[in-house]
């Protein structure tokens, strides 16, 4: 056991001492932290005030919006505009002829100018038709409707609880996501760190002190913290970023006081029932059973083929048939969505290699309890024997040189 | 039992098959303590599959390993010290954290480590490489710390495959040097080779091993007397050899001859039928190399 921790704390300080880690690390939140700043930041330039020229016998009153201004001009003013637009004080001239209308600007009309104009235009000429056509516009008014489903969820117990479909997408894909990423990255990094040991001829040194599955396992433990490290730095340095960046432009743009905290209560509240009938507690704990389960079962298979091959260039085979569910699953994501009890949903989310991402997208919509448990028995059975298994052709695999690995040989191997 | 006690390693009718491919048949050696004990054998003759059976890297088949006395277990790897054929290090690693590593992973406190570690560096003289990376070093270089983290726990037994594969003259001499001196301590040491001449210098022990069986094995001295064809190389001033009743000749140029002792006669019995005809220059008794008795000894299995 001392031998095995000793394994896990080198694999793990080599990996996090990498320079490729450090900057990994900080510049993922980094670029996280941009997806949420850009938007903010591209809002807040939008909101200049324009003031834009109407040309007098155009005959139409706009209403000026919160950052458009109209202005009507002298006829004569609006058709030397037309011709020379430089040093004018307007953003744009709107000039109208008849049902012909124009923007004229000596710079590019932002879309979202143009947008709402013909907006305004649209609605004037449509009401001013209907008044023609003699329809009352009150009357118009009052038929308009409009609804909004509140779905309820009544569980065993008799209680219900507000469903909301939005949420559970959300989450279910998040997780998902997470799931498949975190499989494939620190698997295929097992699989590398496999055939750096067998290509740099360290491992009989090492395994003439340690069992071969020891040396196995204390390379995959070490991964999944340095996964697991990532991550919590990750998401630590993207809530400082974010929040850090969002302060300052609020502050700049004197928005903190809009965002006061009674403001902040009520997002609270919002939040608290948009994820209300969802179980968040389990799916935490499911998120991190699936999360370290699924990535146990592959890094083993990926370790047996990292043991199998001289080098990287020959792992192709053997991945692919590796990665298939994995991909197919994350291709599943959306139709399974979209039908979450279904049969499909069901039995992907039985089968071990398919079960860590579908579950957790299955999960925030509601799973019966013993649908969960038969997932995570099978699942825990599974790594289990995947772990077995790898460790056997793991412990040939890694001590064979030269001889080009192929399913037949690596049968055999299971057998010694 | 007295043989128990004089020998440290007994491998006893070892069998070890990989599917349809049989890399040992009964294979058997015994290594007296403090010995220099040779494992010779083309490639593919089974060497290294021995080696990793007493290092535990594989299980035999059948047959028994005993280590000191009791049969093998997992805590005589921190008594056994092996440096692979196939051996190298982690090359993005630097030099003194990895020698730590391995020597942990051998048993050995942090901290006993770290002062066992500066001895032999010192020793060797290579202290400035401790912060060095491996890919830094040039291969002699590296294979200096790979003889170093595999003596580093003072085991018992070291097993070194092709230890001087991969050093440049001068080097090899160096770790020959260090060899010898854990020898005189009274480590017992296995050196396997393919290269019978390099043996013979070093080795007082042999074992032949040629497609997985053991062939010969015992003292250099007894196997080669065993394998002494009573031959002689005579040079003679002038004049032609004449078989006689004494000897036979096998060859001869000029004036160099090899001659063969007939049954029952003596090498005072050569001289005297020779000196009658013509003066001798030399008389050598001829003994086998290693090598020649190794081509023997596999044409008449």
């Amino acid at each position: 056991m001392h031998k095995i921790w000793l394994i896990i704390k080198r694999e793990y300080l080599v990996r996090v001492r990498k320079k490729s880690f450090i900057l990994m690390t900080i510049l993922g939140p980094i670029l996280m932290a941009a997806l949420f700043i850009v938007p903010t930041y591209l809002a807040t330039q939008t909101q200049e005030n324009r003031i834009i020229a109407l040309n007098e016998d155009a005959n139409y009153i706009l209403e000026d919006s919160e950052f458009i201004h109209f202005t009507t001009i002298p006829t004569s003013e609006a058709e030397l505009l037309k011709t020379d637009f430089s040093g004018s004080p307007y953003y744009a001239l709107l000039y109208i002829y008849g049902e012909n209308f124009t923007l004229y600007s000596n710079q590019q009309i932002s879309l979202s100018v143009s947008k709402s104009i013909e907006r305004q235009l649209e609605q004037l000429i449509e009401h001013e038709k209907l008044k023609l056509l003699g329809i009352d516009l009150q009357i118009l008014e009052d038929a308009s409707t409009e609804i909004n489903i509140t779905t309820k969820i009544i569980s065993e117990d008799g209680n219900t609880s507000n469903s909301q479909a939005e949420a559970s997408m959300g989450i279910g894909f998040l997780s998902g996501i997470l799931i498949y990423m975190f499989i494939f990255m620190y698997g295929t990094m097992v699989m590398r760190g496999v055939i750096e040991e067998k290509t740099s001829r360290i491992v009989e040194v090492i395994i003439s002190s340690v069992k071969p599955f020891q040396l196995m396992m204390g390379k995959i433990l070490g991964v999944a913290l340095v996964g697991l490290t990532q991550f919590v730095l990750w998401i630590l340095l993207t809530i400082i970023i974010s929040t850090v960046a969002e302060l300052a432009f609020l502050d700049a743009n004197v928005m903190a006081t809009e965002m006061n905290s009674a403001d902040q209560s009520v997002i609270l509240a919002q939040v608290a029932e948009f994820t209300g009938g969802i179980n968040l507690l389990q799916i935490f704990l499911a998120f991190i059973f699936y999360f370290l389960a699924g990535y146990l079962m592959y890094s083993a298979l990926f370790a047996a083929v990292g043991s199998a091959v001289d080098a990287e260039a020959d792992t192709q085979q053997f991945v692919l048939p590796i990665t298939i569910p994995l991909i197919l699953s994350f291709v599943l994501i959306t139709p399974i969505m979209e039908n979450p009890d279904g049969t499909l949903a069901f039995w992907m989310s039985m089968i071990p290699f398919t079960s860590p991402v579908i579950m957790m997208v299955r999960l925030p919509f509601g799973v019966a309890n013993w649908e969960l448990a038969l997932s995570i028995g099978i699942l825990i059975a599974s790594f289990i024997a995947t772990t077995w298994l790898a460790g056997r052709i793991y412990r040939t695999g890694i001590l064979m040189y030269g001889k080009k690995a192929t399913y037949k040989e690596i049968w055999k191997w299971l057998k010694y | 039992m007295p043989q128990n006690m004089k020998d440290l390693l007994i491998v006893k009718d070892v069998v070890k098959q990989y599917g349809d491919y049989t890399a040992l048949t009964n294979a058997n050696i015994s290594v007296p303590k403090g010995s220099i004990y040779g494992l010779l054998g083309p490639n593919g003759a089974g060497k290294t599959t021995l080696m990793r059976i007493i290092n535990q890297i594989t299980a035999p088949d059948s047959g028994e390993v005993i280590f000191d006395g009791e049969p093998l277990q997992k805590h005589h790897i921190s008594e056994i010290g092996y440096m692979p054929e196939e051996r190298g290090l982690y090359k993005k690693m630097k030099v003194g954290e990895q020698a730590l590593y391995l020597a942990q992973l051998k048993g050995m406190s942090y901290n006993e480590a770290l002062e066992k570690l500066k001895f032999w560096f010192e020793k060797l003289d290579i202290l400035s490489w401790w912060n060095k990376k491996v890919e830094e070093l040039s291969k002699g270089m590296a294979q200096k710390i790979q003889f170093i983290v595999t003596v580093i726990h003072e085991p018992k037994l070291l097993i070194f495959d092709e230890p001087f594969s991969g050093f440049d003259p001068i080097n090899a001499a160096i770790i020959r040097k260090e060899i010898l001196e854990l020898a005189e301590k009274g480590t017992t040491i296995i050196f396997s080779t393919h290269r019978m001449e390099s043996v013979e210098e070093i080795c007082d022990h042999i074992a032949l091993i040629n497609k997985s069986k053991t062939l010969l094995e015992g003292t250099i001295e007894d196997i080669k007397k065993q394998f002494t064809a009573n031959t002689f190389e005579v040079v003679t001033s002038s004049g032609k050899l004449q078989e006689n009743d004494v000897f036979t000749i096998v060859s001869g140029k000029d004036n160099n001859y090899h001659i063969k002792l007939k049954e029952g006669k003596s090498a005072k019995e050569i001289l005297e039928s020779i000196l009658k005809d013509t003066e001798i220059i030399s008389f050598k008794k001829e003994t086998p190399t290693m090598e020649d008795i190794f081509i023997k000894a596999v044409n008449n299995a």
